[in-house]
């Protein structure tokens, strides 16, 4: 059985009962991990807060964190400061500089284009080779395609048709999220999947986008930010004076 | 030709009556992919319960994606934001009331 995760809700985090119902919609529906974007500077009883909600209805929360960079220079410095704090990093490429710093950078896990204009689209041939070498995945929000209507959504799908066929070409790993800001915009992620034949992806490779590639990204993190980390496939087995019997 | 069985529930601040529930799927349908998608799909509702809001669509099998993204990009029905979860897809209709035990 798939585990279905859904690493982009966006509710407000100050409306704890709209947090309740959408994270209870998405244990409903059948996802297994969350992730809920924080703002960099929460606070650790806010995230106290939200892991015990989740726990509530047996989900496992993600911490992630959006960027909206204006020079790749921010974007940098974003990232030396916050990496650590967040276990996913998405970063919301509004230009064209910004997008191949972000691509070329490791510490980055998810590149995001927000925009439903072609042209503010940078996930080209250039962006998709150095994403690909930086392991950083392409994140297609479905909340944006729900709710477009008529000739901004036909841009969309166009949009998302040449970016999958580019993420395909250069093995760049695609993750569908639902970038929810609300309970209208979630769906099950087997309606996602229908929906992703929309823009050429199978039903295979849409599912794998809802579950597998999530899930791997966020156990590497995880066993990066782990105290035992050294490099990887380096990590600390025993420390000295961790077992005085031995 | 093979048929297959989507239940569904209607989420919505107001009642939703079976005849909106069957225009906004077909409008949706013709929206995404055109008359000729929607002639493949032979969509019928099968049964609407208006209280419990919750109801079975039945299309060919080679359209059930079609008809789930369809479904899924329903936004309003009246004016009126809706949402349609898929419960559950299956061959029969005893294997569905089974499966998502209606």
């Amino acid at each position: 059985m798939k585990r279905f995760v859904d690493l982009h809700l966006q509710p407000s985090i100050k409306d704890l009962t709209q947090v309740k119902n959408m994270v209870s919609l998405a244990s409903e529906l059948g996802y297994h991990m969350i992730g809920i974007t924080l703002p960099p500077n929460v606070t650790r009883d806010t995230v106290k807060q939200l892991q015990s909600i989740c726990n509530n209805v047996k989900l496992n929360l993600i911490r992630r964190v959006d960027f909206f960079p204006k020079t790749p220079r921010e974007l940098l410095y974003n990232l030396s400061r916050f990496r650590r704090k967040f276990e996913v990093i998405s970063v919301v490429c509004t230009s064209k500089a910004v997008a191949r710093q972000a691509a070329k950078d490791r510490r980055v896990d998810f590149l995001s284009f927000p925009s439903t204009n072609p042209r503010q689209r940078f996930f080209d041939h250039a962006e998709g080779e150095l994403a690909s070498k930086a392991f950083s995945s392409l994140e297609i929000d479905m909340a944006p395609l729900i709710s477009s209507k008529s000739f901004q959504k036909i841009r969309l799908l166009s949009s998302l048709r040449k970016e999958v066929k580019i993420a395909r070409k250069f093995d760049v790993p695609v993750t569908i999220s639902s970038g929810a800001t609300n309970t209208h915009l979630i769906r099950g992620p087997y309606d996602y999947a229908a929906i992703a034949a929309l823009f050429d992806m199978t039903t295979p490779l849409a599912l794998h986008a809802l579950s597998e590639t999530p899930l791997t990204i966020v156990q590497r993190n995880r066993e990066k930010l782990s105290p035992n980390f050294v490099a990887p496939g380096i990590r600390v087995v025993r420390r000295k004076n961790c077992c005085p019997n031995a | 030709m093979r048929k297959r069985y989507l239940a569904f529930r209607v989420v919505s601040a107001q009642s939703v009556n079976k005849r909106d529930v069957t225009d906004a799927v077909w409008n949706a349908i013709l929206k995404l992919f055109g008359e000729y998608g929607a002639s493949q799909t032979n969509l019928a509702l099968i049964e609407y319960d208006q209280e419990k809001s919750w109801g079975i669509i039945r299309c060919s099998r080679r359209t059930v994606e079609m008809v789930r993204a369809s479904i899924a990009s329903v936004t309003e029905i009246n004016e009126t934001t809706v949402v349609i979860h898929v419960l559950g897809v299956s061959g029969t209709l005893k294997a569905l009331r089974r499966k998502v035990s209606l």
